[in-house]
């Protein structure tokens, strides 16, 4: 059987300017499942990163997150959002967050995703989301607390995708 | 479309034992590195693994989150090496076998280099242990080496394979 290729590169933004938002549109269809990864930081703070779907931006969201504050292990949850999480990012403190979308082309299912934030000086964390919808993902609009959490120039964020034999 | 998820080295260690499993001149052609890992040490009991990016041991931190089948915690240093997680050991379980994966994006960027791990100890015993781990290495250099090492010798089958990955 020839070899085929399972996991592609398809989009990749770096930042040349500062940005509030970063989008991924028109997403191809044609895989099974998403990874997102980002190393970026903002102009000042420390924030969540928000990913809102399809620009969906109805209280459809919802997640459970597990982290480490270098001292305590803690867990949060909330639900009934109208964005979702998809990491958090720091001015001054260097990290990388990646983020998978199980089956995200479906239209059968409601969508979940992953995310794992990295950030040696100030918290690793597992998160679990929902996306309450049955519709295909084919757009990421990422965002840090507009305005405070500009993404700075030369912050990456790489979309990839996984095709399912 | 290009192929963007290529193996580049496995090492499998043989039935002498090693003190540290390594990979060298790393190809700087590719963004992003995948190392995925699975050993034993040859003494005692579960103990921590760590990494090292060309052989350097000095400007890293990392904070950990960890589960032990009865408590979970949270801890962090800046010593040894990044954390890569624990692995299983002579006293554990018979042919157990740690497993884990270290994502390391953009490793020959000018700009310090950030490192996740996610890692299982499995044992069949009461205590086991799975480890997250954010890992900095605050150092600009293009990374061209990864080295393993542990408390003890890596014992025979332990296993590691480095991938490269392109983005668009």
């Amino acid at each position: 059987m020839p070899a085929s290729n399972t996991y592609e590169s398809i989009s990749s933004v770096t930042l040349s300017n500062n940005s509030t938002t970063v989008t991924f549109g028109s997403i191809p269809q044609t895989y099974t499942d998403l990874v997102l990864v980002i190393v970026a930081k903002i102009t000042s703070g420390g924030l969540d990163m928000f990913v809102k779907i399809n620009s969906d931006s109805g209280s459809n969201y919802s997640y459970t997150q597990l982290y480490g504050t270098g001292t305590s292990a803690l867990s949060a949850r909330a639900s009934s959002q109208s964005i979702g999480i998809a990491g958090a990012v720091y001015a001054s403190n260097d990290g990388v967050v990646i983020n998978q979308f199980m089956n995200y082309s479906n239209t059968t299912t409601n969508k979940t995703w992953l995310t794992r934030i990295n950030v040696a000086a100030a918290t690793v964390s597992l998160i679990t989301n929902l996306w309450r919808s049955t519709a295909a993902i084919s757009s990421l609009e990422l965002s840090s607390g507009n305005p405070a959490g500009t993404f700075t120039s030369g912050s990456t964020f790489s979309l990839y995708g996984i095709k399912a034999a | 479309m290009p192929n963007t998820f290529i193996k580049i080295a496995t090492v499998t260690v043989g039935s002498s034992g090693a003190a540290n499993i390594d990979f060298t001149n790393i190809p700087q052609t590719f963004t992003d590195l995948k190392l995925v890992f699975s050993t034993r040490i040859i003494t005692g009991s579960q103990a921590n693994i760590w990494y090292k990016f060309n052989n350097s041991t000095s400007s890293l931190s990392w904070r950990g989150l960890y589960g032990t089948g009865s408590a979970a915690g949270s801890n962090n240093g800046t010593t040894v090496g990044l954390l890569a997680g624990v692995t299983t050991a002579a006293n554990d379980t018979a042919s157990v076998f740690a497993s884990g994966e270290i994502y390391i994006p953009n490793y020959t960027s000018s700009n310090n280099k950030s490192s996740a791990v996610d890692n299982v100890g499995e044992n069949n015993a009461t205590a086991s242990t799975v480890y997250l781990v954010a890992n900095l290495w605050s150092n600009t250099a293009a990374i061209n080496q990864i080295t393993l090492y542990s408390d003890y010798n890596f014992a025979q089958y332990s296993e590691a394979t480095l991938y490269g990955i392109t983005k668009a």
